[in-house]
């Protein structure tokens, strides 16, 4: 028994953590090394946090390195990002040059423990060259997108492509997310922990404390949308859906809780734009908290009857899954993984503008219980679906199938990755 | 003496499922009709039954992908209940399936003097399966064993035994009752009853709890559990059970 995974076991029931086991074991001893290119802040980080610990619990010897560059190499990789996000941005010569020398000298720093791995996992484009220096690899080589790469501009895309096309395989998170690829092309949706400061359950005192610190009545409704200043949240349509319920509900408050303004220039002009829309109504409370607010976010979320995320664009929505593990229903934007997460009158409402919003903020302040019944049916689906246990199982599964054949079924019974000769 | 056992312990698999974008799209209904004449059948099978384990709401409006995508990209219901109606189970081979699929569609078409499109984010994008199975510690050792162990079986070990059983055994029945059938008949009504559920209209768990529960009123009610302790422990107070 391991006490890492024990602590999931009140929350997933001992058979999810049985059968972790059970797919870990023909795994046993092998050798998984994890690349991306921070350590800290960012989903990537805060999922190998933990997702390192777990697999060594389950008898893998897994491992994180990161790789590091020079600022020319971080403006570099940022213009990928934008880019597979679909932004047009011509990347400068002298960047990408860069981008292959960092890469060039983190695979001589790196060589032993790559070379050595049974199974590598570079996470997003910062490492993705580095494959390129590996001719002779013994280990499978896969390529983890966290980014949604659904319509990337096509100049940047080529070239990265060029880069990502040797890996074994790639992993990207919703299949809407994918660009075809002369690999196999894996589907796994990210998760929550629910162990972390943001999503831990939290004694009734710590929720409160979030009322006196940002001026919230606790006796009146609240609702609450947590991203950071950008406008494809749309946060200035969620002052509006506020506006537009509050004429039928005048104790509403809204409380707006984000962050990234601060080292991020267009951040910081919505931030403002948002303020002066918010400034004469005091039951607007629009909140710049710093990366670290996790707990504060976590009693926000707790403290709110509904959580909105109204966005326009949208990556997998983690904030929709964490509102939802908190038992709240989500009024939530028609666009790309809310809508997994989102069930119209199950967990919460789809919708496509302000006013649909404020509709269904209406409709569930005046329906409390139906809002309980989302909340439970909300919290059950996450712990079915998108918590870390389920995205590891995941993991191992691929690597099961990277490393004993690439059929539609594979039998694991009495295999061992030792002796199996591999597809 | 204990009466000689008449079938093999039965033991308890599981399964992980991966998800494979196959790199297909369909933006209007011809196009969907076209990729799924054409599509690996793994990827019909995959919607039809792939969404039990991998993250879904359990109690979907319809229950098979394309009925959904029928509904909320196209905003045709009509082709959505047409679609959402097609039972799996009702078809021994998954080209059988397809050709349904197809003809569904194909006579909506027929219907339509315009060609539904959906928007570019609400594209279907077809996905198939790779499913690694394993052995777990649970086993049945006589049909009394089994609804305590099927209580504590995962979803996924029950989609493994009662749904895609179907698909890989010859009598394209599941693992419940291929292994009751070689009793020589004595669980035959039990078989009945198992065959009675419909696997298609019930989350795994519900799946779980019912079969549990149809094998517990079946033994209770027909006296097997007592015969059972009889047989394996003797009759109370002069068999080998009643020693304490």
């Amino acid at each position: 028994m391991n006490v890492t995974l024990d602590a999931y076991e009140p929350i997933v029931g001992r058979d999810v953590i049985d059968q972790l086991f059970q797919i870990a074991a023909p795994l046993k001893g092998m050798k998984i090394v994890h690349v991306n290119s921070t350590r800290v802040g960012g989903g990537v980080a805060e999922i190998l946090n933990k997702m390192i610990p777990l697999m060594n619990a389950l008898g893998l010897k897994a491992q994180w390195e990161i790789i590091t560059g020079t600022s020319e190499f971080y403006q570099c990789t940022k213009n990928f990002h934008n880019a597979l996000q679909g932004n047009h941005v011509v990347i400068p010569e002298t960047q990408l040059r860069e981008y292959e020398e960092v890469n060039a000298r983190c695979a001589e720093e790196l060589r032993g423990t790559l070379e050595g791995a049974d199974i590598v996992i570079i996470h997003d484009p910062q490492p993705a060259a580095l494959i390129k220096h590996f001719t002779n690899r013994k280990g499978k080589w896969i390529w983890r997108c966290h980014i949604d790469a659904s319509k990337p501009y096509r100049p940047v895309w080529k070239y990265l492509r060029n880069n990502v096309e040797d890996y074994d395989a790639s992993v990207f998170s919703l299949a809407a997310f994918a660009q075809p690829l002369p690999h196999p092309t894996y589907l796994i949706p990210p998760s929550i922990d629910p162990l972390t400061e943001k999503n831990i359950d939290l004694e009734p005192e710590e929720i409160a404390t979030v009322y006196d610190e940002f001026g919230i009545d606790p006796a009146r409704p609240m609702i609450l949308q947590v991203s950071r200043y950008d406008r494809f949240k749309d946060p200035l349509g969620v002052i509006e859906a506020y506006r537009l319920a509050k004429k039928f509900t005048p104790t509403l408050q809204l409380v707006l809780a984000g962050g990234g303004a601060s080292d991020d220039p267009e951040g910081a002009v919505v931030l403002e734009e948002v303020k002066l829309a918010g400034r004469d109504d005091p039951d607007i409370k629009v909140l710049d908290l710093p990366p670290d607010a996790h707990r504060t976010i976590n009693a926000l979320q707790r403290a709110s009857d509904i959580v909105l995320q109204k966005s326009i664009k949208e990556g997998f929505g983690l904030t929709v899954t964490e509102a939802l593990w908190k038992s709240k229903p989500v009024i939530g934007g028609n666009t790309g993984g809310i809508k997994l997460q989102v069930i119209n009158h199950h967990t919460g409402f789809l919708v496509n503008t302000p006013e649909g919003a404020a509709h269904r903020i209406r409709y569930l302040l005046h329906n409390p219980d139906e809002m309980k019944e989302m909340g439970k049916k909300g919290k059950e689906f996450v712990r079915e679906n998108f918590l870390l246990t389920r995205h590891l199982r995941e993991y191992l599964t691929l690597m099961l199938i990277l490393w004993f054949g690439n059929g539609d079924r594979i039998e694991l019974d009495r295999l061992d990755w030792r002796t199996n000769e591999r597809s | 003496m204990k009466k000689k056992r008449k079938n093999e312990p039965f033991l308890i698999r599981d399964c992980s499922l991966a998800a494979v974008a196959v790199g297909v799209q369909a933006q209007s209904l011809r196009e969907l009709r076209d990729k799924i004449a054409t599509i690996h059948p793994g990827s019909i099978y995959h919607h039809f039954w792939g969404g039990r384990l991998r993250p879904q709401f359990e109690h979907p409006e319809y229950h098979n992908d394309f009925a959904a995508w029928a509904h909320h990209a196209l905003h045709d219901n009509v082709l959505a209940e047409r679609l959402g109606v097609i039972d799996p189970t009702d078809f021994k081979e998954l080209e059988d399936l397809r050709q349904e699929l197809v003809d569904v569609i194909e006579e909506r078409l027929d219907e339509q003097d315009w060609l539904a499109w959906a928007r570019r984010e609400d594209q279907f994008h077809f996905i198939r399966s790779q499913i690694v199975v394993f052995s777990t510690p649970l086993r049945f050792e006589s049909p009394a064993d089994m609804p305590d162990v099927i209580s504590a079986m995962s979803a996924s070990s029950i989609f493994y035994h009662f749904i895609d059983a179907r698909r890989r055994t010859p009598e394209f029945l599941d693992d419940f009752c291929t292994w009751l059938n070689g009793f020589d008949g004595e669980y035959d009504d039990l078989v009945q009853e198992i065959a009675q559920i419909d696997p298609y209209f019930l989350s795994l768990v519900d799946l779980k709890q019912r079969l549990s529960q149809t094998v517990s009123d079946y033994l209770m009610g027909v006296g097997h559990v007592r015969k059972h302790f009889e047989r394996t422990h003797g009759r109370a107070g002069t068999g080998e059970g009643a020693k304490q």
